[in-house]
């Protein structure tokens, strides 16, 4: 254990998917490395900004539920997301809020009721050693993690927590506008590019007033949606490097939304690249889930990214 | 760069460019991909994140708060104004890759020969033989993507992967040749194994092979294999060869 951390939890009881994430994995893109990281980055960084973190503090992601973790000191924390019917010892747990939890006090996990995915940030922030500048957890890469080799967290770990060297903020709550419904079909901005000239005219059409499904196949690598086949003229292309967000059609016509733990390449063509904020919504929508494609421009875009990370960060 | 509407920037997104320069496969696009690379390094600063060459590709992931996308592309633009291959640089590394050619470890070594038309010695001796240029790293940490394989050798993907690849496999398909840092799944069609280390998390650079770099396998008899630390037990056959 680093100075300066302590344990903070004890897991009873894993579930079948939780995961140390930081911001991810930068600057290393160029070795086959994927950047792993939250994929819900709006509920993650809520999470930090209620715990008093900094931007880019190691929090859980907790996908499906079924975590029962146990704190070994009195420790604040804030869980945001997906509604995972959580509970404080026995009483529903707030989401969207700073709370305290007393030693010995347990945080349960259950099953999905809206949404996907749960942050759990501690005052302070997780701790572990970095690999390759970040501890965020690929399991497929064997990288980051409590312990470094991108394990999930198991029935018996103690996780480290860092000393908080005080609250960086004032806010104890995400305002009401701020905390998606995700039980609602998302609306998802994209941005077009890449290859979208070469969709036939009727796919674009469909594209964006189509209603897609999510189907089962879809995980940290990336969210399969079902719907109208999509015809683009090119059925093979080189190999090249794929950004978070990418919306890839293979020759099946389906398309395939890339998150955080993609492949670094590809060869499919693109119709452009959902928003980052657009991604982060996409990751909490469940299987059998409707969402819709919407055309966004550059400016405001950005406009709207640069407006969320000042609230998180401001 | 003689091709029409090349180079071209297409949009990745709020912090990213896709910088396309050449359509096709070519040795030489390695020159021009390095330059590009080392350019957009001195011009981006503090505000990159990430570079990812590939092929005929860099593309260029920035700092969405630091700068916007337009003035990202006028950076790109100003770049490949003045961009001129890089002769040196783009030379890269020059790696040997101790290899056990060996149908236990390789065991699809035989049904390339067939393919092939030609021994298995034959097959190690045209694997062998040329030095290899990597194109992309990806699929993996470290796997690197090298090419161009003789044609003589050129056999497809197999039909049904394997879901367990040993770490140090060296596979071939299609025009192309890796070895895999890791044990992942993979389609490819194992012909031996290295006990080179491709990626190592305590390297100052992590993996062993990077975009341009040059690479020859050199066959080892399996006692300098072993001696290497290379790992002996033998690979699942292929499915397609199951099937026969």
């Amino acid at each position: 254990m680093n100075p300066g951390t302590t344990y903070g939890f004890r897991v009873n009881r894993a579930g079948p998917l939780a995961l140390l994430q930081d911001a991810g994995r930068f600057g290393v893109r160029h070795l086959g490395v994927t950047q792993g990281g939250p994929a819900d980055l709006h509920a993650w960084a809520w999470a930090n900004r209620l715990a008093g973190n900094k931007w880019g503090c190691p929090a859980l992601e907790i996908t499906f539920g079924g975590l029962e973790i146990q704190a070994e000191k009195d420790l604040t924390i804030a869980v945001a997301g997906a509604d995972l019917s959580a509970k404080h010892d026995t009483r529903p747990l707030p989401l969207w809020r700073r709370i305290r939890v007393g030693k010995g006090e347990r945080i349960v996990f259950g099953t999905p009721a809206k949404g996907l995915r749960a942050y759990l940030a501690v005052a302070g922030g997780f701790s572990a050693e970095p690999v390759l500048g970040s501890v965020a957890c690929v399991t497929r890469e064997h990288l980051g993690g409590f312990d470094g080799l991108g394990r999930r967290l198991a029935e018996g770990d103690r996780l480290t927590v860092a000393q908080s060297d005080g609250v960086h903020t004032e806010a104890i709550e995400t305002p009401e506008h701020q905390r998606p419904d995700y039980s609602e079909p998302a609306v998802l901005d994209l941005l077009p590019g890449a290859q979208i000239a070469d969709f036939s005219g009727r796919s674009l059409y469909e594209a964006f007033n189509s209603e897609w499904r999510v189907d089962d196949r879809a995980d940290r690598m990336g969210v399969r949606l079902i719907g109208p086949p999509l015809h683009c003229r090119i059925d093979s292309m080189v190999s090249e490097g794929i950004s978070l967000g990418a919306v890839q059609v293979p020759p099946d016509g389906q398309p395939i939304a890339l998150l955080n733990d993609r492949q670094t390449i590809g060869g499919y063509p693109r119709l452009g690249n959902l928003t980052p904020l657009a991604a982060a919504r996409l990751a909490q929508s469940l299987p059998g889930q409707r969402v819709r494609f919407r055309p966004t421009g550059a400016e405001r875009a950005l406009r709207e990214h640069r407006a969320f990370v000042n609230q998180v960060t401001g | 760069m003689t091709h029409t509407g090349l180079p071209r920037l297409e949009s990745a997104g709020i912090d990213g460019w896709m910088v396309r320069l050449f359509e096709t496969i070519e040795e030489n696009n390695l020159l021009w991909l390095a330059a590009l690379t080392h350019d957009c390094e001195a011009a981006f600063g503090d505000s990159l994140i990430d570079l990812v060459p590939s092929y005929t590709t860099l593309l260029v992931t920035f700092d969405p708060l630091r700068i916007s996308s337009w003035e990202a592309r006028k950076m790109l633009s100003e770049v490949l104004a003045k961009l001129v291959p890089d002769e040196v640089g783009g030379e890269g590394e020059l790696h040997e890759i101790a290899t056990w050619y060996d149908p236990g470890v390789g065991p699809d070594l035989t049904r390339v020969a067939e393919l092939s038309d030609m021994s298995v010695d034959d097959v190690i001796k045209t694997h062998s033989f040329q030095e290899y240029r990597v194109f992309a790293l990806g699929f993996s940490p470290g796997f690197a993507f090298m090419g161009l394989l003789d044609e003589s050798l050129t056999c497809p993907r197999l039909s049904t992967p394997r879901p367990r690849v040993p770490a140090g496999s060296v596979a071939i398909a299609g025009q192309q040749t890796a070895a895999y840092p890791v044990v992942t799944p993979g389609g490819w069609n194992l012909i031996g194994r290295t006990a080179a280390r491709l990626f190592d998390r305590n390297r100052d650079g992590f993996s062993l092979l990077k975009v341009g770099d040059r690479v020859r396998f050199v066959s080892v008899d399996r006692h300098t294999f072993e001696n290497e630390g290379g790992d002996t037990t033998p690979a699942e056959p292929a499915q397609e060869e199951r099937r026969t």
